[in-house]
């Protein structure tokens, strides 16, 4: 088993804290990588889960053997401080009949008024009869002054009755996201994608998925919900795409707060005359009755907006 | 417990709803409002919970005079209101909405107990979203799961057989029944149903924004199924079914 176990900054620490389940003391139990300023500081393999270094670009690749079942894996990234322009590939190669966990969250911290930006480029080859589930969290904090990014790209390859769910959120802090998210279904392979995003300030959010159903009785639900508050503004662009008798469904929700901005263009492909794709799609103010009924249970109206944003967001 | 003095409302676009109501509630007792519908009846309601403004006149809770209160100050005084047509949330679950109604971390068993009261079998329930896939019927439930989780001294419920079904309006009876043999604080219902009427102790008639006629139950209601002086479209008999034969 390869390790590499090199010290990390207190700020690294907070920021894993924030994005994962990171325990001060026992750190990750499983296997696990963790990327600090665009450097790989600690890594731990095990028996069924190999972390090596990718050799032709910055990165590494992920290899969970077959019929690992009930195993997880952490390679959360963070970037402490400005001036940093992180590009990294990791490629996760999951072996059929697998069943895992994978967490890859990220957190940017800029005390000065310098940029940062994490650029990460997360692909899955999933095997047959493998089940995945995938989360991410992006968080940004320190200097208001500094412009911090968080770019993914996710892509997505889910063999012969394979399944990934794939949980995103991002809660504040990141001043400019562009999120590429690309998914390709074999035979009888599902992928349930949940985003949650949160912009105020002047932030910006891009979102784009592109999903394609190329085997029978394959299958997607998509789910975006985001809030976009003060003068920020969000963009969502989904594109499902049925090329064999394939069910798709996505659902686009979104509250506009104060100047707040969100922008929605599904779009549904049926190649196939057994496609069944449906999308839904709502944007608006939160319900002045919703807001009435949590404060005919006691709360203002401060606090029954603060509860609906974040039950919306959970 | 409750007096409202002259009170007067009327619609942005002008029409005069409330043309001076009084009305006492006294403790401990259930009035039913009755009426027909556009008497004003549902707008009594929201301004007894806050949700309505009147032009004119007074409300006074306990001694206290809560006319200029807002929603939130007249829910932490004790008043609580069933919505007539609940609110749904996408992302709060019944479990959020009972803690938020009782005010404080409800163990899961605890909201059972309350989901189980308005029938409701509620490990089915207590982690689903409060949204659109809800029916009728369940949400009306779970909007009277929530307003009983407040224990409060005096609750509005306004129009609890709206949009329900047969079943569970059955059901719903049962809830106010028992709710009637707890004696558990005050409850002011907007009814038209013979049944929620019949569990009455004072039956208050409101038409055309005024209050027609109040009285003890017993006396009210034979005049009301009897077409008396209360009014000619109140209430509404109920339709019995028997093996789905309407006899």
């Amino acid at each position: 088993m390869n390790s590499i176990r090199k010290p990390m900054d207190e700020m690294t620490k907070q920021l894993l804290k924030a994005v994962s389940d990171y325990d001060d003391t026992l750190g990750y139990t499983d296997a696990y990588s963790i990327r600090e300023n665009g450097v790989c500081v600690q890594r731990k393999s095990t028996e069924h889960i190999k972390i090596e270094d990718k050799k032709d670009a910055p990165g590494m690749e992920i290899h969970v053997l077959p019929g690992t079942r009930g195993e997880r894996v952490s390679i959360p990234a963070c970037v402490t401080h400005g001036k940093i322009d992180d590009l990294v590939y990791n490629d996760f190669y999951i072996g059929e009949n697998c069943d895992v966990f994978i967490m890859a969250g990220c957190g940017v911290h800029v005390s000065t008024g310098e940029p940062a930006r994490h650029n990460g480029i997360h692909r899955f080859f999933v095997g047959e009869n493998s089940h995945v589930i995938y989360q991410e969290k992006h968080v940004g904090t320190g200097s208001p002054f500094s412009i911090k990014s968080i770019d993914p790209v996710t892509e997505i390859h889910l063999g012969r009755g394979a399944s990934l769910e794939m949980d995103s959120l991002q809660l504040g802090g990141v001043d400019k996201t562009v999120r590429e998210t690309s998914a390709f279904l074999d035979e009888e392979a599902s992928l349930i994608i949940r985003e949650r995003i949160l912009t105020d300030g002047s932030q910006t959010a891009k979102t784009d998925f592109v999903v394609e159903m190329n085997g029978k009785n394959s299958s997607v639900n998509l789910i975006s919900r985001s809030v976009a508050r003060d003068d920020s503004f969000q963009s969502y662009t989904s594109k499902i795409i049925g090329n064999a008798p394939c069910a798709g469904h996505s659902e686009c929700d979104a509250i506009i707060a104060g100047n707040g901005r969100v922008s929605a263009s599904p779009t549904l492909d049926a190649n196939d005359g057994d496609a069944q794709l449906i999308h839904e799609a709502a944007i608006g103010k939160i319900a002045g009755e919703q807001i009435m009924k949590l404060r005919t249970l006691g709360l203002t109206e401060e606090e029954a907006e603060a509860r609906i944003v974040a039950g919306f967001l959970k | 417990m409750l007096t409202l003095k002259n009170i007067k409302w009327t619609a942005p676009e002008g029409t005069q709803v409330l043309k001076g109501i009084d009305l006492e509630i006294p403790d401990n007792k259930i009035v039913v409002i009755t009426g027909p519908n556009g008497g004003g009846k549902t707008t009594l309601a929201k301004i007894i919970a806050g949700l309505e403004k009147p032009q004119e006149g007074s409300i006074i809770y306990k001694g206290n005079d809560i006319t200029n209160l807002d929603i939130t100050q007249r829910a932490r005084l004790g008043i609580s209101y069933a919505f007539q047509q609940p609110v749904r949330f996408k992302g709060l679950t019944v479990l959020d909405l009972l803690q938020l109604a009782s005010g404080r971390d409800m163990s899961e068993g605890e909201a059972c107990d309350y989901l189980v009261r308005v029938g409701l079998c509620a490990r089915e329930y207590i982690k689903r979203e409060v949204n659109s896939t809800l029916s009728g019927g369940e949400i009306k439930r779970i909007e009277l799961a929530t307003v009983l989780a407040r224990h409060t001294d005096l609750t509005v419920f306004d129009e609890p057989e709206a949009g329900i079904d047969l079943w569970s309006f059955n059901n719903l009876i049962d809830v106010f029944q028992e709710l009637r043999d707890r004696r558990s604080g005050t409850m002011v219902i907007i009814s038209h149903q013979e049944r929620i009427l019949s569990i009455a102790d004072t039956i208050a008639v409101i038409a055309d924004g005024s209050v027609q006629s109040i009285g003890d139950a017993k006396e009210i209601l034979p005049e009301l199924l009897s077409g008396g002086p209360g009014c000619v479209q109140c209430p509404k008999k109920e339709v019995h079914y028997y093996g789905g034969i309407s006899r």
